[in-house]
């Protein structure tokens, strides 16, 4: 009967502040949406940087007057090289290869581009990558090389910029939490202020406080919830027209965002949605209610 | 037991010291900002005392939390000048209501609230709204409210200060009886016609001091 009671003045109080609700469930998703996207950025980032510093790889360049003996000299010293796990190295004809491999859709520039003007490599991959800084020392005046290009380098940037957009997706969704904060907390008042009759003869017969307080913080928290269901159908729309849409051709680059990743990110939404929406909607009442 | 509330220039009750026993009917007068309705307060746990103690049913209320007040006031009943009933709903749903938010189960209300109904005279009246009901029929449902839990005490705020002398009398015979029951009455008022006919215990408050406690008192 309680129960029943409690589910219905929350069904009841939602409707009667009908635009303040939707304005709050809005803010709610939006706000939990950006916290989604920066969850699944920080977990893709996590991901991305063990699959390519995996493969990364650090390029000696020689200059164009190696003489043979440097070569071999560079090539013994670079397998007995602890740091270093693995050589490879690439002659002007696999050189040009691979270039023409990468710029195929260019025959402009391929055109442009002699096999005799590339120049030739060691591949090297490290033990560890963080490391490149030692081999990049060691072997930096060594004869005949031209110079050294670290991938890891390139690819740091890279994750930068992805740290960015988490940072940015981060600040936008703390900013709709402050503002999805304060609509609870005035729809609260509002609500409490529209009964304050009932709630002043629950007070005065001696009604429990939860019993007082919960159809209020229930309030709060079925927006909450409901704002986290929609910032789910908005990742899922994110991954459907973005990742798997426009996007879709920068697939080798990124690891994909599978389904699975962005379901895992609802409990996490909906626990931060429904909480924050209690923990305000309580604070709320104990401010203006003093029950 | 003195009160004071905070930026008041002197205490609304000085060094009172009063012991209602079980079962009495008690009238506190005396003129306005006396401190009387500070008496109320003090029994509701609504404020507590900056010095002394207040006990009731053997309950020091002074040092209670305030968790456990709803519980306490579920012991106590009371009646204001202004009835407080919910408009938007009948005699029977607002003393229903008293009882539902306590916990009491429907089925309890439906045996219970059309009981208390017909001893506070308003049988055949249950589905009134509190606009199609006199003031004094209102109040009527507000007595009902207060006692459908059967407290201890009844406190009642100047409950005829919004009826006529009839009425009023009415409203005091119906107080009256719900005392004979056992349930201590305490009544702040200024209805020197009431005190006068009662003759019942007469605490007279001025200036927050106790000018005069009298057994089967007047007005004055």
């Amino acid at each position: 009967m309680r129960l029943k009671y409690v589910l219905s003045e929350v069904l009841v109080g939602l409707w009667r502040n009908v635009t303040m609700t939707i304005a709050m469930i809005i803010t709610m998703a939006v706000s939990l949406t950006m916290l989604g996207v920066s969850g699944l950025v920080y977990s893709k980032v996590g991901d991305m940087k063990d699959l390519y510093y995996k493969n990364i790889q650090v390029s000696i360049f020689l200059d164009g007057q190696v003489t043979e003996q440097q070569r071999t000299d560079l090539q013994a010293k670079l397998d007995s090289d602890p740091l270093v796990k693995d050589v490879i190295y690439v002659n002007k004809d696999e050189a040009y290869k691979r270039f023409q491999e990468m710029f195929q859709d260019a025959p402009d520039l391929l055109s442009a581009v002699k096999a005799d003007s590339l120049p030739e490599s060691f591949r090297l991959t490290l033990v560890n990558p963080e490391q490149y800084k030692d081999i990049y020392n060691q072997y930096k005046d060594t004869a005949g090389v031209d110079e050294i290009v670290d991938q890891s380098r390139l690819l740091d940037k890279i994750f930068d910029l992805f740290t960015a957009a988490q940072n940015i997706a981060l600040v936008a969704a703390i900013a709709m939490a402050v503002a999805a904060l304060l609509l609870v907390a005035n729809t609260i008042q509002v609500a409490a202020y529209s009964k304050r009759r009932e709630v002043a003869v629950m007070k005065l017969v001696g009604a429990s406080n939860w019993f007082i307080q919960a159809p209020f913080v229930l309030e709060a928290v079925v927006a909450g919830l409901v704002g986290s269901v929609l910032g789910l159908v908005a990742l899922v729309g994110l991954k459907f027209f973005l990742f798997d849409g426009s996007l879709s051709a920068l697939q080798g680059l990124f690891s994909p965002v599978s389904w699975g990743d962005i379901f895992l990110m609802f409990p996490v939404m909906a626990a931060v949605g429904g909480l924050v929406s209690a923990i305000t909607g309580w604070v709320t009442l104990r401010f203006y209610l003093r029950v | 037991m003195t009160k004071t509330y905070p930026k008041a220039s002197r205490p609304s009750l000085d060094n009172v010291s009063v012991s209602i026993e079980k079962g009495e009917f008690v009238f506190f007068i005396g003129p306005s900002g006396s401190g009387k309705s500070t008496i109320i307060k003090l029994l509701l746990h609504e404020v507590t005392p900056n010095r002394g103690r207040v006990i009731v049913n053997s309950k020091d209320v002074t040092s209670m939390r305030s968790w456990k007040r709803p519980h306490f006031r579920r012991s106590i009943g009371c009646v204001f000048q202004d009835f407080r009933l919910l408009p938007n709903r009948t005699a029977y749903e607002n003393v229903a209501f008293a009882l539902e938010v306590i916990g009491k189960t429907k089925a309890v209300a439906r045996r219970v609230v059309p009981e208390v109904l017909e001893l506070v005279g308003l049988g055949g009246k249950e589905h009134r709204y509190p606009h199609e009901l006199s003031g004094g029929e209102q109040q009527r449902v507000a007595v009902a409210r207060a006692f459908v839990n059967r407290p201890l005490i009844l406190l009642a705020d100047e409950p005829t200060g919004n009826l006529d002398p009839d009425t009023s009398i009415e409203i005091m015979r119906l107080l009256d009886r719900i005392n004979r029951t056992g349930t201590t009455v305490v009544m702040v008022t200024h209805d020197s016609n009431i005190v006068n006919q009662m003759r019942r215990r007469v605490i007279e408050i001025e200036s927050g001091r106790i000018v005069r406690d009298q057994a089967r008192g007047v007005y004055g």
